[in-house]
């Protein structure tokens, strides 16, 4: 299932936060979203995951979703966005109970998850018991028991320390390169950007429009190995919103 | 210069942390319950103004002789826990459903506003024309006392729960019901749990003046008519048993809180 974008426009009162934004999501591809902090690009992801409704435009799913997926497009959050009153287990099978899938199959799943995650002895642990990198993981496992058709990432590595993203951005790669899942990334780190996108989106500040979109044809796989032309890549991004940046960082809030 | 000065830096960051002194309150206690009885003893305390402890003790031990303290411990405790459970459920409906539906939140919030400072006491001879002299108008009293608390407490609950957690519920395509049944319910229960301590408060407090019009049996009825034959032994005595419901109550609340909120510790 592919998805497409079509000149998605937004304003929150007489406030444009997105203008004109048209791009496509193949299968099987990671596209990052990067901009400025306020430039509208996690409320491009909601609308994309069909939580808000932009004013104008559309947004298309090309192509049926897998017959096995139980939740087309699936959020990854980045305050990882799990129940504190249920288990690690709980908070994966809470996503399953609603499709009455059965008990056997239902553990077929959890387990089947859990393991991919590496997280089969956290169990029956509490999210509060956990690391922000491992609740992360949870979250990533439970998007993964709905067998998603795109994740959507909302800076999922944003409330972590610069170790874990670290750990996390190999777990991502290595899950990517067994699953070949299709991604939409909001990221404000280019560094992300440039290890997990495919194709990288950079929007302008408010109204949000795309500035440039930027192919990075490197294989995930060998991405850490080829740093320097990596740095190529983040250094021309970076030069495409430092001023926009600046002028975002200066503004007063709610200003 | 020649010897520089040595010295280990002051510590100045003691103080303002709570430490556990567990035997400090039941200590407190004996000793008040042992000075009252000494100053009654020697006279310091006029028998009338105060009885001495133990014949307040006396005065138990007689209503457990006679029988007749089931009586009252029974007729108040089914009042006590008719009403708070009607209320309490009527409540916790209530207040979701202003938490959950504009339009219940337009109509009845300022409704439970505007009557939730009412002392349901002055409400008490109305209630007597409506429910009748007997059960109903005690345990109205009591029902009307505990629900108002629970619906501010359970909205205010619903209100407080992670956006963030609904909208993932919504991001997986949970249905309406399982968002409110696994998510915002639980989420709400940290802030219905306390507003149970304080309805059941209130909950003992109506029971004894209701229990003052026109109740046989009751602690409240003992108490009053205790207290129209200048007997004050039997007036603490009530006051005492009042004071166990109470804490009993506040112990069972605070097991339910471990169990149902383990999750937070």
């Amino acid at each position: 299932m592919d998805l497409k974008i079509r000149d998605v426009g937004h304003a929150y009162g007489p406030l444009t936060v997105l203008d004109g934004i048209g791009f496509e999501v193949p299968a099987g591809r990671i596209v990052c979203i990067v901009g400025p902090s306020g430039c509208g690009k996690s409320t491009l992801l909601r609308m994309i995951g069909g939580l808000e409704r932009p004013d104008s435009g559309e947004i298309l799913q090309v192509g049926a979703p897998p017959a096995a997926s139980l939740n087309p497009l699936t959020f990854i959050f980045q305050d990882f966005a799990l129940l504190p009153w249920r288990s690690v287990e709980g908070n994966i099978r809470l996503v399953l109970e609603d499709h009455r899938l059965g008990a056997a199959e239902t553990e077929r799943i959890v387990a089947g998850v859990l393991a991919r995650t590496n997280l089969t002895e956290f169990r029956k642990a509490w999210p509060r018991q956990l690391s922000g990198g491992m609740r992360q993981r949870v979250a990533i496992a439970r998007a993964l028991a709905v067998s998603p058709a795109v994740m959507l990432m909302d800076e999922p590595l944003s409330a972590l320390d610069a170790q874990t993203r670290e750990l996390l951005m190999a777990d991502l790669v290595a899950l990517w390169e067994r699953e070949r899942f299709s991604a939409v990334y909001v990221t404000h780190n280019l560094a992300e950007a440039v290890r997990l996108g495919h194709r990288v989106i950079v929007l302008s500040r408010r109204p949000g429009r795309i500035r440039e979109i930027v192919d990075i044809d490197m294989p995930l796989g060998e991405r850490t190995g080829r740093m320097a032309e990596l740095e190529a890549h983040q250094s021309r991004l970076w030069a495409l919103i430092r001023d926009e940046a600046e002028a975002a960082e200066k503004e007063l809030v709610g200003g | 210069m020649a010897e520089k000065q040595v010295q280990p830096v002051p510590f100045r960051g003691g103080g303002f942390t709570a430490r556990k002194l567990g035997l400090v309150g039941p200590l407190v206690f004996v000793a008040i319950v042992a000075l009252w009885e000494i100053g009654c003893r020697t006279g310091v305390i006029p028998p009338l103004v105060l009885p001495a402890p133990s014949e307040v003790y006396a005065a138990l031990a007689r209503l457990v002789e006679t029988g007749l303290i089931w009586d009252h411990l029974g007729a108040s405790l089914q009042r006590l826990v008719v009403g708070w459970s009607l209320g309490t459920v009527l409540g916790v409906a209530v207040g979701l459903s202003i938490g959950l539906f504009s339009l219940a939140r337009a109509g009845l919030a300022p409704i439970v506003a505007a009557i939730f400072p009412v002392p349901k006491i002055a409400l008490l001879p109305l209630f007597v024309i409506w429910f009748g002299i007997g059960e109903g108008s005690k345990v109205a009293t009591i029902l009307f006392g505990t629900f108002f608390p629970t619906v501010v407490a359970t909205y205010g609950g619903v209100d407080n729960v992670d956006r963030t957690l609904i909208r993932m519920g919504q991001s997986f395509g949970l249905s309406w019901f399982s968002i409110v049944r696994k998510i915002i319910l639980p989420g709400a229960l940290p802030a219905i749990l306390p507003g149970f301590r304080i309805s059941a408060a209130i909950a003992i407090v109506l029971l004894v003046a209701a229990e003052m019009i026109g109740a046989e049996y009751g602690i409240g009825a003992y108490i009053l008519l205790a207290g129209s034959l200048m007997a004050t032994d039997e007036l603490i005595a009530g006051v005492a048993i009042l004071s166990a419901i109470g804490l009993v109550v506040n112990w069972l609340i605070g097991r339910a809180e471990r169990a149902l909120l383990a999750w937070r510790r």
